[in-house]
């Protein structure tokens, strides 16, 4: 089962290799994983989406908390969370088929970024699933390049 | 010179050695290079004394030797490039048997970085997967806060080994004024005490149990628990296994003691841990040397507790039912305490077979003929319980932790999870310079002993009385072994044919030299090996023969014993 880690870091170089090469190391599946910094310049956060059983997930949690870098490690997969990924996706356009990718487009909530003489690039944000089921519609369009960042999340505050 | 005018002239090198005394640090086991020629000029003013080995390999062993029998963090030195990268084997050592090493490297100029410069690796990126934790420095006055946190992250917890990368400029770094030295450690968590709540249903486990046994592994060791174990072990009548790192747990002797368990443990303690009801694992990690890899058919009739520091370990290997993060010696202690309420548990139907066991299958050995095991064991009567004992890899390895009378663990010093050959003579260094007045024994083969034979000129510099105990069969005798049992005595590679005369090896090193090749002169040869004030070998001929039995093969499990 999918999992995702909300992990804070040290931000300073290096601290990247010694995340991947424990997943590496040790045999554990990235499914995505982004690192950015967060709102202390001292600290960045990685969103790593993981697969495995709980036993493996244990070992990925504890493992990681080992790391001397690492800050703290929580799974948000049974919490409730925000999570959106951000998709640029560049697809083939005819006469024919322009006015019903546009409307994809629309159903989907992405907005055209960009516009060529064959293709036109569109960008959207939401959850795995709607982006997945974007492309799943586009692709018999003639998909050409698909960008994705991988998923972030953030937990919802309290009501 | 007024004191302002001294500080400013302070470089980064004597940064260094100042924060490396302000550890504690009274040696560094070294060879010197074009990257750490400012490092290697500001020790000529410092008070921390450098031992010079003759291959860096031989450094970082001797800094472990040193770490393992002193307790302290142990350094070593060597220069940027081919000097780094033979510290490896020596790092991965340490790491899987989780000794305190400070590892300082040289370094490029940091202007040279990542050009491929002469002798230039990344030595950071190459041991990552074998340091607890490592540093690059690029400005010397973050060196006292990196040294700081180095040893304090090495020796604390879990230990392990840490590197320090010096770039060649850092070191030579001038007017240095360095930053405070406050650890900023934010991520790393050292656990000491136990999980309060769990106590009571050990407690509770312990009384209850019928068939206990208590699995002792090098934590236990780390943590100086083995008075405490001792004293839970007596009170509770427990038996207790420990691993090759477990060693001395109990003292060799002591009536609860069933010895070794694993590949090459005695049959006692590998049917004990597989018939019990109550194991309670202190320490440990599950090894495969232990559970034969097949950890789902390990102690299965038994409610497993498992003590460690480190919460990687739990259920990483075996699914155990309790478990508790912390120290072992404070979370024993806190075991103890919380027991004193519950009544002991009814062991005597246990023991009577375990002692039937004991009676059938003890470990045994001609004494009538050159055996390793005679000379191990006469060796151990000669030396008395504060000799301390280093050993290589391999056969002899086996027949000294199951024969050797180990009292004190800590005067006992063998690499258990990498098994690097070549460990034992550069660890007797390190053990003899931390306890100049012990007597440091050697115990070693001929395969082993050439991987670090060139470190006899560090004992010869040096004057270190250490004794070479070589149990010489003119083979690789475990993988002789291996291949008999396993591959049919298809023999292959392990003939050592062209060894050279041992004796006269070291004669020429100036040390005296021994030859054994009777029974009748093993007690005298030790005798006069241990009265003569300087180092000494002696040579034992020993059988090609001789197996390590009991014997697991790999994939079976641990009560599929060959014993003879």
């Amino acid at each position: 089962m999918l999992h995702t880690l909300a992990v804070l870091v040290e931000n300073h170089p290096g601290v990247l290799i010694r995340v991947a090469g424990l997943f590496a190391r040790r045999g554990y599946n990235i499914d995505s994983l982004t690192v950015c910094q967060t709102e202390d310049p001292d600290v960045s956060r990685m969103t790593i989406v993981v697969d495995g059983d709980e036993q493996v997930i244990e070992q990925v949690r504890n493992q990681l908390s080992k790391l001397v870098i690492v800050h703290t490690v929580t799974d948000l997969t049974e919490e409730s969370v925000v999570d959106r990924e951000l998709a640029l996706v560049r697809v083939e356009v005819t006469s024919e088929t322009r006015s019903v990718v546009l409307q994809t487009v629309e159903v989907f909530r992405g907005r055209v970024v960009d516009m060529g003489r064959s293709n036109i690039t569109i960008e959207l944000t939401g959850d795995i699933a709607k982006i997945d089921a974007f492309v799943h519609a586009i692709r018999p369009y003639g998909l050409l390049e698909l960008v994705r960042t991988g998923k972030i999340a953030i937990l919802r505050s309290e009501v | 010179m007024s004191m302002s005018e001294e500080i400013t002239q302070i470089n980064g090198a004597t940064v260094l050695l100042n924060a490396l005394h302000h550890e504690g640090v009274d040696v560094l086991f070294g060879y010197p290079g074009g990257a750490v020629l400012p490092l290697y000029d500001a020790l000529l003013d410092s008070p921390i004394r450098h031992v010079l080995t003759r291959h860096e390999q031989g450094a970082v062993y001797a800094a472990d030797g040193y770490a393992r029998v002193s307790g302290k963090v142990g350094v070593c030195v060597a220069t940027s490039g081919p000097g780094a990268t033979n510290l490896v084997t020596g790092i991965a050592n340490a790491y899987a048997d989780s000794i305190p090493l400070v590892l300082l490297t040289g370094q490029v100029s940091t202007s040279s970085l990542g050009s491929d410069s002469f002798q230039e690796v990344d030595i950071v990126g190459i041991t990552m997967p074998i340091t607890k934790h490592s540093y690059l420095v690029r400005d010397a006055r973050e060196l006292p806060r990196i040294v700081k946190e180095a040893f304090y992250i090495a020796r604390t917890g879990r230990p392990g080994p840490v590197l320090i990368d010096l770039p060649r400029d850092v070191l030579a770094q001038g007017n240095v004024e360095p930053f405070p030295s406050d650890m900023k450690l934010k991520g790393y968590k050292v656990f000491g005490r136990g999980n309060n709540d769990k106590l009571e249903e050990v407690a509770k486990a312990l009384s209850e149990c019928r068939k206990p046994v208590l699995y002792a592994g090098g934590g236990v060791v780390t943590a100086g628990a083995e008075g405490v174990l001792r004293q839970l072990a007596e009170k509770a009548d427990l038996p207790v296994v420990t691993t090759l790192m477990g060693l001395g747990s109990l003292p060799h002797g002591h009536p609860n003691l069933l010895g070794m368990v694993g590949m090459h443990g005695t049959v006692t303690a590998n049917y004990a841990v597989d018939d019990c009801d109550l194991l309670i694992a202190v320490g440990v990690r599950f090894d495969d040397r232990v559970t034969s890899g097949l950890g789902h058919r390990f102690a299965t009739k038994a409610k497993v507790i498992h003590i460690d520091i480190d919460p990687v370990e739990i259920s990483k290997v075996v699914k155990t039912h309790l478990q508790i993060v912390g120290d072992a010696r404070m979370v024993l202690e806190e075991v103890s305490d919380v027991f004193r309420g519950y009544a002991v548990p009814e062991v005597a139907d246990w023991w009577t077979q375990l002692r039937v066991w004991k009676n059938e299958h003890s470990l045994s050995y001609d004494l009538d003929r050159l055996t390793p095991q005679m000379v191990i064991k006469c060796l151990g009567e000669i030396a008395g319980e504060h000799a301390i004992i280093t050993t290589d890899v391999g056969q002899h390895q086996m027949w000294a932790a199951q024969s050797y009378p180990i009292v004190h663990p800590r005067n006992y010093a063998t690499s258990c999870g990498l098994g690097p050959m070549g460990y034992g003579l550069p660890a007797a260094v390190g053990a003899q310079i931390a306890r100049p007045d012990a007597l440091v024994a050697l115990i070693t083969g001929d395969g082993s002993l050439q991987m670090s034979m060139q470190e006899l000129g560090t004992i010869s510099q040096n004057k270190l009385p250490i004794k070479i105990i070589l149990l010489n069969n003119g083979v690789l005798g475990m993988v002789r072994q291996l291949q008999k049992i396993l591959c049919e005595e298809r023999y292959n590679q392990i003939q050592l044919e062209g060894n050279p005369d041992f004796v006269k090896i070291v004669e020429a090193y100036g040390m005296l030299g021994i030859h054994v090749d009777s029974v009748e002169q093993v007690q005298s040869a030790l005798s006069e090996a241990i009265r003569h004030p300087g180092p000494v070998l002696v040579d034992f001929t020993i059988s090609p023969n001789e197996a390590v039995l009991p014997f697991v093969p790999p994939g079976k499990e641990i009560t599929k014993m060959i014993v003879r």
